[in-house]
């Protein structure tokens, strides 16, 4: 029998792929993904505005708008109040979903992570990758509210358009803050906790359906610490065509830190959960 | 293509690899042999720079996976020991995705696929789903796709685990392949059979350690016999005939001291160690021990591993 013997001959490695190159085929990775079940999530994009925008803004704004609601939002319609608070609080909801399940399967259940993890993909490509992955779903489905929103003549100024990136900001402000917490987790029930006890009370005690003026005193402050609240104000005065640069680049920069600090985070707890 | 030394991994205070030297060629069928927890899998991460090395030196392909983890990894194929196919995904397209990490275009990486489907004999399989397909389907689509990049080296850890005897026949017929086509082969097992059939050589890991290192020839000369007597005796008097035998072999004035070198009571039977089984068995027969069967076998690398890491089970 023939043994053979180490050689010292390594092959010659090809060099290094750069940062953007790696990202781009993890998004590319999730794209894939995406197409084979794309077609279901298309009702609920569409449907979402619609039965929102008419429900709330329609329906429940005949009563405001008809009571003392009129004043208490500066003489604008409740459905054009509400509806640019609606695109960013249904965005956040949309990113909490997308930053959940499918981060702690691709860790846990369908392992995709591992798989490009063997690549020459590393921890911050994968969930650059992902985060970023997330960010093209929410601009789409935002677009798609945004011209809901039109359909319903709720655009007020062309400053509208800018709706687009500021409520996909509003929602990336939550992503990587989300991956962070699920890769923490063993089984997804820590996924009801943060929906019930984070996102829910934001979505609904945050600006959206109401100024936060109409808040107790006491629980005032804590609005403006929830990101939530710069997406709706940062959305509302661009649709409504009230900005003014102080707030609205105030709001930009407390949203982009909520993404810095969440992405520092989140490559903590995937560094720890995934490379051992 | 491997160069370790003193190679370490602990995790917290359980040291799972404890100072291991390796060194594989380019070319060469490699195997990590050892029981559940010796350390094979750690010692695999490791290689396929996925695990950081917590001491000792390490080499891949010439480089440090701590510095160059993406090019090095970039000419690997891994195999894991579980399965990470994307089950929404098809079979041809669980190629393509994983292509792509690779820098190849979609269309090099499905024509590389289809080919290497072919490899596999999963041709057919194509545009099927991964989800229903037999453990021995979707362990080839793993190998299939592990070779997607045209690796230096191919990393398999346990790669017929679980699978039946023709699906494990199957696999080592395409690692054969592989390995005759000059692709180096480094692989985890604790088959004796697979590491005898595929490897050229091998080490036997116990409690994170190299128990011994050879070809599996010359393992088995090393730490075994020739021959092995089985004998057999009836149901509960196996231990008092097992130390009649003992007791018969160390008499020095008897011929069986020279014939065994090594005898060994187990609960159902009693073995003996020898480089002439028939000669032993003529001798006991002479000596009056008369057994309810008795097989003369050829040793195999299964005793050898016994021998190395011990009959009790490790949990």
């Amino acid at each position: 029998m023939t043994t053979t013997m180490p050689t010292s001959t390594a092959p010659v490695l090809p060099p290094a792929p750069s940062s953007l190159a790696l990202v781009g085929r993890a998004v590319d990775f999730w794209r894939v993904q995406f197409r084979r079940t794309w077609r279901g999530t298309w009702a609920s994009t569409v449907l979402t505005p619609l039965g929102f925008l008419a429900a709330m803004g329609l329906g429940l704004g005949s009563i405001v708008d008809n009571g003392s609601g009129a004043s208490t939002l500066g003489g604008v319609s409740y459905l054009d109040f509400i509806a640019p608070g609606l695109l960013a609080a249904s965005v956040m909801q949309q990113a909490s979903f997308e930053s959940s399940y499918p981060v702690l399967g691709a860790i846990k259940w369908a392992r995709q992570y591992h798989a490009q993890l063997a690549t020459p993909l590393r921890v911050r490509d994968a969930l650059a990758g992902h985060v970023l992955w997330v960010g093209l779903r929410l601009s789409i489905s935002a677009a798609v509210f945004l011209v809901v929103m039109a359909l319903f003549g709720t655009l007020q100024s062309w400053w509208a358009v800018l709706c687009l990136p500021a409520a996909v900001l509003t929602g990336l402000a939550f992503v990587p803050g989300i991956f962070a917490y699920a890769a923490t987790l063993e089984t997804d029930s820590g996924f009801a906790l943060l929906f019930r006890f984070a996102i829910m009370p934001m979505f609904l005690f945050s600006g959206t359906f109401f100024p936060i003026s109409q808040l107790p005193d006491w629980l005032e402050p804590l609005a403006y610490v929830v990101p939530l609240w710069h997406g709706v104000e940062l959305c509302r005065d661009l649709a409504l065509g009230t900005v003014t640069w102080g707030a609205s680049l105030g709001h930009v920069a407390y949203l982009l830190l909520w993404v810095a600090g969440g992405f520092a985070l989140a490559l903590r707890t995937f560094t720890r959960r995934l490379v051992t | 293509m491997i160069v370790a030394r003193g190679l370490v991994k602990r995790f917290g205070d359980f040291t799972a690899v404890d100072g291991i030297d390796v060194e594989v060629g380019r070319g060469e069928a490699f195997g990590f042999l050892g029981p559940n927890g010796a350390g094979k899998s750690s010692t695999m991460r490791m290689i396929g720079c996925v695990s950081p090395v917590t001491d000792g030196t390490l080499r891949v392909l010439g480089h440090d996976p701590a510095v160059d983890g993406p090019r090095i990894r970039s000419r690997l194929g891994v195999v894991p020991q579980e399965d990470t196919l994307d089950f929404e995904l098809s079979v041809l397209e669980n190629l393509i995705v994983y292509g792509r990490y690779f820098g190849m275009s979609r269309r090099d990486a499905a024509e590389r696929g289809r080919q290497l489907l072919e490899f596999v004999q999963l041709e057919e399989r194509a545009s099927s789903q991964v989800e229903p397909l037999s453990g021995g389907m979707k362990r080839r689509l793993t190998i299939a796709r592990s070779l997607i990049n045209d690796p230096d080296m191919l990393l398999l850890d346990e790669p017929t685990t679980g699978l039946d005897p023709q699906a494990r026949h199957v696999v080592w017929d395409r690692l054969f392949r592989l390995k005759q086509r000059g692709v180096t082969l480094v692989l985890t097992t604790h088959y004796m059979d697979e590491a005898e059939q595929l490897c050229d050589r091998l080490v036997v890991m116990d409690g994170g350690r190299i128990a011994a290192e050879g070809s599996p020839a010359s393992l088995i000369r090393d730490w075994s016999t020739r021959e092995v007597v089985e004998l057999r005796f009836a149901a509960d008097d196996t231990e008092e005939h097992g130390k009649k035998v003992e007791a018969l072999v160390e008499q020095a004035d008897r011929p069986l001291r020279a014939l065994v070198t090594r005898v060994e009571v187990l609960p159902d039977r009693v073995l003996l160690y020898s480089d002439d089984g028939d000669a032993t068995v003529n001798e006991l027969h002479r000596c009056g021990v008369e057994p309810q069967s008795v097989l003369v076998r050829r040793s195999s690398l299964e005793d050898v591993f016994l021998r190395l890491t011990g009959r009790s089970l490790v949990e």
